[in-house]
């Protein structure tokens, strides 16, 4: 493993290697002193040329963990705003010194592009709606931890597929590892094309439902047009939305998950977002570990490999 | 070393442990990844026949390596102790004694999940050339070796059959 751009690169055993190193980092996380040597003398930049929160604080979380130095990048404060290509940009980060990039572009395929052009390995943070591969392992390893396996799970991804990188990570990963997954969206928040997608579809939640052990609910992106396709965010709701009502119908052990930021109220309920057996605070502090297990399989072996 | 003289050296060295410590109190096993996981654990069924249970723990050193640039991707194990190991006597549990490099690796674990109040190595084999000022406390059988040779101790637990062999590296 050279970069970590795509889920569909990575095989179910490779996701099965990372997931069992994460859990090895869930454990030094809990540590009185969670700090690692091994990635001593080696430098993580995060360059995120599109908004994050969760993902860039948990790399560089991830990176100090395991004893890396951490430099980030800021398109506002920075010359691209005097117009220095994306290419110049991310060879200029490499010339100072970065051992590996970490890398959000609103533009699908950048990371790809940026992996390309250099010789340090590039971890893809989001590109665009193409992919998100630490976002499907976090989930993958959340419901790996609450089932023991993935091996036949019944999971639904509920929402905005059409605009979701999430969606297309975590439904490769997801199935990769033997679960059984369900798009559920109206035909309108549907890509053009699915075929080649181990997937079914349905149009109904309601109708999915009781055969569920995971409900995965997408957030409804306003910045790239998801509220458009539908008359009203009351209506998204009232077919899609994870309401108590609809929580109370789930089989017992099933869980709810959400890769944040929530648009409560819409997507998902408060009572649902803060029931302790929701998985959505689990997913944020278990992608620390995700990321701790992907900079160390990229940077923990020979440095000429 | 065959099964026999395995389970000997164990009985042996359960005894110098207790000797040494006064007893099993405050005592905390730990083996190192791999082989030395089954090793503390058979130490403290020893130690349990002569005194009362002992905690056993395990520590994976993976992240503690200083030759993690010239080997290929490791893989992460478990470390899990039971006990809190500050204020306790530790003893770190390993097959083989070589460099003494996976000891210091297992001495800054340690370090970082607690302070004991001392800490005693105990190996199967010692083979010499160590690389760092290191020494056990506790030997199953020192055996003198050439650096070209290859020293390995199996385990029924990880191997499926007890015994240490000595060979030339290929």
């Amino acid at each position: 493993m050279r970069h970590l751009l795509d889920i569909a690169d990575l095989s179910p055993a490779d996701l099965a290697g990372l997931l069992d190193d994460a859990d090895g980092f869930v454990e030094v996380l809990a540590r009185p002193i969670p700090k690692v040597p091994a990635l001593r003398g080696k430098t993580v930049t995060t360059a995120f040329f599109e908004a994050s929160t969760r993902t860039r604080l948990s790399f560089e979380r991830a990176a100090k963990t395991l004893s890396a130095d951490t430099m980030t990048f800021a398109p506002g404060t920075s010359s691209l705003s005097k117009g220095e290509s994306l290419k110049d940009t991310v060879l200029t980060l490499q010339a100072m010194g970065s051992d590996l990039l970490v890398m959000r572009h609103q533009a699908v395929g950048a990371a790809e592009r940026a992996a390309e052009w250099l010789s340090i390995p590039v971890v893809n943070g989001g590109d665009g709606a193409h992919q998100h591969p630490t976002q499907a392992l976090l989930d993958a390893l959340a419901i790996r931890r609450r089932f023991g396996t993935l091996e036949g799970l019944q999971i639904a991804i509920v929402g905005d597929i059409r605009h979701s990188r999430v969606a297309r990570s975590d439904l490769l990963a997801f199935s990769k590892l033997g679960a059984t997954v369900t798009l559920v969206a109206p035909r309108t928040l549907l890509p053009v094309t699915f075929a080649d997608w181990p997937v079914r579809v349905s149009s109904s939640l309601d109708e999915v439902l009781p055969e569920l052990d995971v409900v995965y609910l997408l957030r409804v992106q306003t910045e790239r047009g998801g509220a458009s396709v539908f008359p009203s965010l009351a209506e998204y709701t009232t077919r899609f939305g994870m309401t108590r009502e609809r929580r109370s119908r789930l089989k017992r052990d099933a869980v709810v998950m959400h890769p944040g930021p929530m648009n409560r109220g819409v997507e998902i309920a408060d009572e649902v977002a803060d029931d302790p057996d929701a998985l959505v605070l689990e997913q944020v502090s278990l992608g620390v570990a995700v990321r701790m297990a992907v900079l160390f399989r990229l940077l923990g072996g020979e440095s000429d490999a | 070393m065959d099964g026999a003289d395995m389970a000997r050296a164990v009985r042996r060295i359960a005894h110098e442990i207790l000797e040494r410590n006064r007893g099993a109190a405050d005592l905390v096993l730990v083996g190192i990844h791999t082989r030395g996981i089954p090793l503390a654990q058979r130490l403290a069924e020893a130690l349990a026949e002569a005194e009362g249970p002992v905690p056993v723990g395990e520590l994976d050193i993976a992240l503690y390596r200083d030759d993690l640039d010239r080997r290929p991707t490791t893989r992460v194990g478990a470390t899990r102790i039971p006990v809190s190991i500050t204020d306790r006597v530790v003893v770190l549990v390993d097959d083989v004694l070589y460099t003494g490099r996976s000891v210091r690796a297992a001495l800054d674990c340690l370090a970082d999940l607690g302070r004991p109040r001392r800490v005693e190595l105990a190996v199967l084999v010692d083979r010499g050339h160590r690389e760092l000022p290191i020494r056990a406390d506790y030997v199953g059988k020192n055996l003198p070796t050439a650096a070209a040779e290859r020293v390995s101790v199996r385990v029924v637990e990880v191997d499926g059959e007890d015994g240490v062999w000595v060979g030339v590296e290929q």
